[in-house]
């Protein structure tokens, strides 16, 4: 493929991958600390809707940005509350998650179907942009583009070198050690939970401020499942994440793309790619992952001693 | 020493550690709140002096489960009402309607059995996909892909008799949606991949296979373009029971919840599928696999919601269209967990999910509220029953002192 194809299908991988991105940083956090978060789905649309409904409101998609990521981290909130306080099955909660946020985003967004709402745009970085070939790829975005490219980096940061990362990877690989240690596992959960839920927002935020400028129903088309497919992907590490997150992205942009030049190919079959590649991706790295990679008491609750 | 290129996890006892050295920190801290919280004492009292302790229940809770789920429901149909407020909409009004035109007359009683049909069916199919703690979520595209099997046999020989092509019909439900459970089935024991997500993903692709149908190969010539096949013939659509718009498919759910009732009561194999969820290894000890378990329950899982959409194609929409899938798939898996996992609660829970849905079409009629709303409250009281669970599970102790 010639240069002139493949940089511009490059750029639009990067950018249709940052909510992705996004949504699965959140994940990584959320079930380093032992909880699994099956609500992304649910939490992104959330998100979208509020950033989008805030951006409207104040003007300022900055405002939109962060009313989405607090928006997200509430909804998370609530399976916080049920997993954390009430002790329910993290599976279930998740799956109600998605559907009552789903159930949400398009209860309170049907009347603005269709409107649109101040967003961000693309901003070229001085002298960086210039660089051959990356300089397009990378550069030529928006602002919240140029984010994800350092939630990665902090993500990790945290985890590996600080202090609370590495108790909150405690939390998630040996509760009772670290109980016993008399760190406040519950404490640690919640951050994760919260934190997690923020960044799953902030993907949301994206797909309505930066990717469409406009709401419809059913925004995320599956992105929040990808994520969570995306963790094991990622092997629980923030820097496989990008790798992952810009794959699909670019096959959601091949896709468009193909549509757009007209192929004989049927739609439906074009649509059913980045589902089919979740599939395949799953499958690979689960088969050559020796299976340890998850933390160890990833969807377990702490039970009360008797 | 390192033996691989991969880098090696640290030993649990390396987190004891590092967890003690995170804990100094926070003690530090601590010892500054603390000036804090004497001061809040002083304002709030006895507030301060409560205690709460969590303690394991070890006999069941027995009619007070009942008050809790009552409760639960309560709770999340006042949050419902709440949510119709916010859009300008009669919140207590708006409920009462959903509940009359749901139950209070005969048509809406028919309505409700027609739509709890399907939702029974894929129910009792994730509920035994369930106790064997596999996460069957794909009853949707197992559903949808049932109905693209039957209609399939129903295209391709329409001038069978009925006798011949209903059974042929649900031969083919059968197998395009046990099919599509036995991938995620095989994909999980051979290649451990998560079957919560490749049976969700199966679900995204199972609905665009039919889109594709329904769009190019099958589509009728003579429907203006609309996308859906040609009406069934007689002879492949399920008869009605003669004075009600019921068909003859809820014999299907009668012998389908009376046949896994039984055989999750009398027989040894649904025995161990109970003690199998709880304790994989116990059923390998009775001498059978657990692959073996997985894969069969998700054949049953797959075909029990193929079944549905076989019904749903040829009684009551008689052709194969988009608007065959409305989520009853989602909605079985809600069923399931009210029910906890057992084929008579499921037989009522789908009945009021059902009526629900009913319900909702009068609201979205009168009020004009968005279907969504259904989706909502679906969600809300699993959450809030999920959450009751605890009381049921645990008692709290509350202590006074000081």
């Amino acid at each position: 493929m010639n240069p002139e194809v493949l940089v511009p299908l490059l750029a639009a991988a990067v950018q249709s991958g940052t909510p992705i991105l996004y949504a699965t940083l959140g994940e990584i956090l959320t079930e380093r600390s032992g909880i699994l978060n099956l609500g992304v789905e649910g939490i992104m649309l959330v998100g979208a809707l509020a950033a989008f409904l805030a951006a409207r409101l104040t003007g300022s998609p900055v405002v939109g940005f962060l009313i989405g990521g607090l928006c997200g981290a509430l909804l998370a909130g609530v399976h916080g509350m049920v997993c954390l306080g009430f002790r329910g099955n993290q599976v279930v909660s998740g799956l109600a998650l998605t559907i009552l946020g789903t159930g949400l985003a398009n209860y309170l967004g049907t009347p603005f179907v269709g409107k649109a709402s101040p967003g961000f745009d693309a901003v070229a970085v001085p002298l960086l942009s210039r660089v051959p070939l990356l300089g397009p790829i990378l550069f030529r975005h928006d602002l919240l583009v140029y984010a994800s490219y350092l939630v990665p980096a902090l993500l990790w940061l945290y985890l590996r070198y600080t202090r609370w990362g590495l108790a909150l990877r405690a939390v998630g690989e040996y509760p009772e050690a670290a109980e016993a240690s008399g760190l406040r596992v519950v404490g640690y959960r919640w951050i994760g939970v919260l934190a997690g839920g923020c960044l799953m927002g902030f993907g949301g935020a994206y797909l309505s401020l930066a990717y469409t400028h406009l709401w419809t129903n059913g925004l995320t088309a599956g992105r929040g499942w990808i994520a969570v497919a995306l963790v094991i992907f990622a092997f629980w590490k923030p820097w496989r994440a990008m790798l992952g997150a810009y794959l699909f992205g670019g096959v959601m942009a091949f896709q468009f793309r193909l549509q757009a030049t007209g192929t004989h190919l049927p739609s439906s079959l074009l649509l059913m790619l980045p589902y089919a590649l979740t599939v395949a991706v799953l499958v690979v790295s689960s088969w050559k992952g020796r299976g340890d990679e998850a933390p160890a008491a990833l969807g377990t609750n702490i039970e009360p001693p008797d | 020493m390192r033996t691989s290129g991969r880098e090696t996890k640290p030993p649990a006892v390396f987190f004891v550690d590092a967890a003690r050295e995170a804990k100094e920190v926070s003690t530090a801290l601590r010892h500054k709140s603390i000036m804090v919280r004497q001061f809040a004492r002083q304002i709030f009292g006895t507030f301060w002096m409560i205690r709460i302790r969590i303690h394991k229940r070890q006999e069941p809770l027995g009619w007070g489960s009942f008050l809790v789920f009552t409760a639960a429901l309560a709770f999340s149909l006042v949050i419902c009402g709440l949510l119709l407020a916010v859009q300008g909409k009669p919140a207590a009004g708006g409920l009462l309607l959903l509940f009359k035109s749901a139950f209070f007359s005969s048509w809406a009683i028919e309505d409700c059995l027609i739509k709890s049909v399907p939702i029974f069916l894929c129910s009792l199919g994730v509920a035994i996909a369930f106790r064997l703690q596999v996460w069957n979520i794909g009853a949707e595209g197992q559903y949808a892909l049932g109905a693209v099997g039957a209609t399939w046999i129903a295209l391709l020989a329409p001038g069978l008799p009925a006798a011949v092509l209903l059974p042929l019909m649900l031969l083919a439900a059968s197998v395009a949606g046990g099919l599509w459970g036995l991938i995620p089935a095989l994909l999980k024991v051979r290649m451990r991949a998560n079957e919560i997500i490749v049976t969700l993903m199966l679900n995204y692709i199972a609905i665009l296979i039919l889109d594709y149908l329904v769009y190019g190969p099958w589509k009728d010539p003579t429907s203006f373009g609309f996308p859906m096949t040609r009406e069934f013939s007689t002879g492949a659509v399920v008869g009605m029971i003669a004075g009600t718009r019921l068909n003859w498919g809820i014999l299907i759910c009668v012998a389908a919840g009376l046949a896994s009732w039984i055989f999750l009561r009398f027989t040894r194999l649904g025995f161990e599928l109970q003690t199998g969820g709880e304790n994989p290894r116990a059923a390998r000890y009775a001498g059978l696999s657990y692959s073996r378990l997985v894969m069969l329950v998700m054949v049953l899982s797959g075909m029990l919601a193929g079944w549905a959409g076989f019904l749903e194609a040829s009684a009551n929409l008689n052709r194969l269209q988009p608007s065959i899938v409305v989520g009853y798939g989602y909605t079985a898996i809600v069923v399931a967990w009210l029910a906890r996992l057992n084929p008579l609660y499921i037989g009522i829970a789908s009945y009021l999910l059902a009526g629900l849905r009913v319900g909702l079409e009068t609201l979205q009629l009168d009020l004009q509220v968005p279907a969504a709303f259904g989706q909502i409250m679906e969600g809300l009281i699993l959450l809030t029953v999920l959450a009751g669970g605890f009381f049921t599970r645990y008692r709290l102790e509350i202590r006074r002192y000081g």
